[in-house]
């Protein structure tokens, strides 16, 4: 059985020193090795960012494909084989961003997938603009005098698209960031676990330091259960997104891959292409 | 006895315009005719005048006609907007609803008969089946049985009330009954009896479909866009039976990157679009060139640009398709002539698409996709299923220790050994950015060279199996050069002006990448002139034929971007147009 060593390589990351991203590649690997994975029944797929490299930091499948698509190809590799574990990740830009429209919709479409998104609410690898998640008045080299749009909450349009397993963590916590990684992992359907993962480079405001002052955990309200949408919804507007831990679970619903017309549970890649001559001769006779 | 004859139906959209050509088209095919049906159509629900031009022969014609004998017309509107392409002598049969009567510039001698559809309809048990009563008074003028429709009704609606096919059979009772008590003579319009054969009717998009199941497709994620739909919505009736899924997508950007991430996991993918859904698409199109991942992708080219005309006829994507990507990548445009070809193409993009790793364009325009046409049954032997070069369980067993496959090896002819998610031995990285043959981000000046030159290799100096199709005189005085669906219509030109003792050839080209530009230019050789014939403004086949070194002294364009596609004589009266200038 593969443990937390199988799933290092021996790349080393182009993060740099301090980044928050080491601690969710940690917490990945963590997570694989205790839930007993081989890393070739794994596919990573990411996006375009500093944390869009994650999918070659890890020892499994990567896939590393173009700015804010990492869902759509990694619901691909679903669906061609649902017997692989599929892990999406990017970036707060990547994904809230430019590949918001797929994120909505990924979650709605509830496929078998988890989606790990390091949020530094800058862009990091184009040196230093404003994100979808800066907050308003935030100063980057976009917004010299002062962000005027206001940030996102990836929790709540999380929520509002249906999403069935929606967590939060904090790169200085890597146990809980692990917990929580392993819960979407196990969990079948779409997972979000968004990270707060800080960019020590060029976003000065919302340090480690700065997270640790304002982020609240949601197990330190022991009479949050984590299992009414609503109650979610307002448990995020009340803590301003600022929390940590898991935030909404719903395990009745079945995942797309096993809704889908006709589905069978060996995966599409074991099946064998060709096409009986009666059901060619039959689709032929409808043409008649 | 006429050996071909030319109907078209119109009306409002809404008012059943499209299932009464249906019908009538399918009744036909089934007795043994041979049909092109043809729709006019709007982007709207209900309302604006649309057609359906079904010509009916007794001999395989791959175009619409260039006449017209009967018009069935559901408003006056449909006369005035057709009227003029009825030759002398024709026919109109009219709803007596609206009064019809016959424009000004109506040809002599057309007849017209006002005959009740609705009233007639109403009478047989619903005003919906006025279509019905519409193809009564037509069997009356063709000479047909009342009853030729029937085993269609019987399929339509046989399972639901075997009333509702006895209302609709009387109906059509009721409109030849009413036609035939005017005791006029329509001799002149009895169709020779069908040279018994079995064919199909199937449009183009139809036939994608059903290709790419029988090559063995799993996964289809796309996005509605006219006028491709119609392929997901073949394949999601039949994906299932054979344990597949249709996906659809929140846009063609997903649509095409789960194409990429089902054929990377292993799955033969495709997805279908037209032009501004295929512009959506492009930067996923350098994913699949860069990582060498297997897609099809099927682009029906529709009236552009922007939104452009939806509905309508144009061949102008072909740029795009080549050049529209960033970057330069290897990639196979497939661009089919008839249902047939698009049948067997889909089955040989899904083929080359897996042995040379790259992108498979295939390519129609609208009235490839759309119009309806008799066709053989395809043959189910001819269909085979080639996964190209996969790495075997030896090969990855030897993958050492600690170390990744090389997916992206140099090989002498570009062609890694490929390898699915899920295998022991076979972990590698894959990304849109340059890389190592273990596929890791490689920036070296010599490594993006030497992988510049795997990838683009794949095709240097091979031209793909019928390229382009050649009949006609061997040493034309004009040579026509087309592609897509004008081949029917440049066919019967042909026809034509060889009749009238004219030396003409016609190469059709049925592969634009890699561009089969040694076959064309032994074809341009022998010929003393040459007019590229293609649906668009600016001449692009004639473009990309000398962008690929084809040279000719004599060389045109003959084009044509109003959204119609080509008619045989309008192809017909331009080479003898411009063979009286080359003479001159």
């Amino acid at each position: 059985m593969a443990t937390v060593k199988e799933f290092r390589n021996n790349v080393r990351p182009n993060w740099c020193p301090g980044c928050g991203d080491f601690a969710v590649q940690a917490a990945i690997q963590r997570a694989l090795g205790n839930l007993d994975l081989e890393p070739e029944q794994v596919a990573i797929i990411s996006g375009i960012g500093c944390s869009g490299r994650i999918s070659g930091y890890v020892n499994a499948y990567g896939f590393h494909g173009v700015h804010g698509r990492s869902l759509p190809v990694a619901q691909g590799v679903k669906l061609a084989n649902h017997d692989l574990t599929v892990i999406a990740s990017g970036g707060d830009g990547d994904g809230f961003g430019i590949g918001m429209g797929h994120f909505m919709h990924a979650a709605r479409r509830n496929m078998d997938i988890t989606y790990i998104v390091m949020d530094n609410q800058i862009y990091g690898l184009t040196k230093g603009q404003h994100s979808p998640t800066s907050a308003f008045g935030f100063k980057a080299k976009t917004t010299p005098a002062g962000n005027i749009e206001n940030a996102i909450s990836p929790l709540q349009i999380a929520l509002a698209a249906g999403i069935t397993y929606l967590a939060q963590g904090f790169s200085h916590d890597v146990n809980q960031l692990t917990e929580l990684i392993q819960g979407g992992i196990e969990h079948k359907g779409f997972s979000l676990i968004n990270v707060f993962s800080p960019c020590v480079t060029y976003n000065k405001v919302n340090t480690y330091e700065w997270y640790k002052q304002h982020i609240v955990h949601l197990e330190d309200f022991p009479d949050y259960t984590a299992d009414d949408r609503s109650a979610a919804m307002a448990k995020v507007a009340e803590t301003d997104g600022l929390c940590t831990g898991l935030v909404f679970r719903d395990d009745t619903r079945k995942p797309f891959d096993q809704l889908i017309q006709g589905y069978r549970p060996e995966p599409i890649i074991a099946q064998d292409l060709t096409l009986e001559r009666a059901v060619f001769d039959k689709a032929m006779a409808e043409f008649a | 006895m006429l050996q071909e004859l030319s109907w078209k139906v119109g009306g409002q959209q809404g008012e059943g315009i499209d299932s009464t050509g249906k019908t009538f088209a399918t009744s036909l095919n089934r007795m043994g005719y041979y049909i092109y049906s043809y729709r006019h159509f709007s982007s709207r629900i209900k309302g604006g005048h649309t057609n359906d031009k079904v010509r009916v022969s007794t001999s395989q014609k791959g175009s619409s006609a260039d006449f017209l004998d009967i018009l069935v017309a559901f408003d006056q509107e449909t006369i005035d907007f057709n009227g003029h392409e009825l030759h002398a002598g024709g026919i109109v049969i009219g709803d007596a609803k609206f009064n019809p009567v016959l424009p000004a510039n109506i040809a002599p001698n057309v007849r017209l008969f006002a005959i009740p559809f609705t009233k007639l309809a109403e009478q047989s048990g619903a005003v919906i089946m006025k279509n019905m009563v519409a193809l009564g008074a037509t069997a009356r003028v063709m000479g047909l049985d009342p009853k030729f429709c029937a085993p269609v009704l019987q399929s339509l609606f046989g399972r639901k009330s075997q009333k509702i096919v006895d209302q609709n059979l009387e109906a059509v009772q009721a409109g030849y009954d009413a036609l035939d008590a005017e005791g006029a003579d329509f001799s002149e319009y009895q169709l020779a009896p069908p040279v018994p054969d079995n064919h199909l009717l199937m449009i183009g998009n139809d036939a994608i479909g059903f290709g790419a199941l029988a090559a063995g497709a799993r996964v289809m994620p796309a996005y509605p866009i006219t006028p491709a739909s119609d392929v997901m919505e073949y394949l999601i009736k039949k994906l299932p039976l054979v344990g597949g899924v249709v996906v659809q997508t929140e846009d063609e950007i997903a649509a095409l990157n789960m194409t990429i991430g089902a054929a990377y996991a292993g799955a033969r993918a495709l997805t279908a679009t037209s032009g501004p859904g295929l512009s959506l698409m492009m930067e996923a199109m350098g994913l699949a060139g860069m990582t060498e991942t297997p897609v099809v992708i099927v682009d029906t080219q529709r009236g552009g640009p922007s939104t452009g005309l939806p509905t309508k006829h144009e061949q102008s994507d072909m740029f795009a398709v080549l050049f529209g990507n960033h970057g330069e990548i290897p990639k196979i445009v497939l661009a089919p002539s008839t249902p047939e070809e698009c049948f067997y193409a889909t089955v040989d993009a899904f083929n080359y698409a897996e042995k040379y790793q790259c992108p498979v364009i295939l390519i129609t325009d609208l009235a490839l996709s759309l119009a309806s046409q008799s066709v053989k049954p395809f043959d189910y032997d001819a269909v085979t299923i080639d996964r190209g070069r996969l790495a075997s369980a030896e090969e990855l067993a030897q993958t050492p220790q600690g170390q990744m496959f090389k997916r992206y090896e140099r090989t002498q002819n570009g062609i890694s050994p490929r390898v699915f998610p899920g295998q022991k031995g076979g972990i590698h990285h894959v990304t849109g950015v340059e890389h190592s043959e273990i596929g890791r981000p490689d920036e070296v000046a010599s490594n993006h060279t030497a992988m510049m030159d795997k990838r683009l290799g794949k095709f240097r100096n091979v031209e793909l199996p019928n390229s382009v199709s050649y009949s006609g005189d061997a040493n034309p005085d004009v040579l026509l050069v087309g592609v897509g669906s004008s081949a029917g219509p440049i066919a019967e030109a042909l026809a034509r002006l060889k009749q009238e003792g004219l030396k003409v050839g016609h190469a059709h080209v049925k592969v634009l990448s890699p561009f089969p530009a040694k076959t064309l230019q032994s074809y341009l050789d022998k010929a003393k002139q040459v007019i590229v014939t293609e649906s668009n403004g600016t001449g692009q086949l004639l473009h990309l034929m000398r962008f690929a070194g084809l040279a000719h002294a004599e060389m045109s364009s003959f084009l044509k971007y109003d959204g119609t596609p080509f008619l045989p004589n309008e192809i017909a009266t331009q080479v003898k147009g411009s063979m009286l200038v080359w003479q001159r």
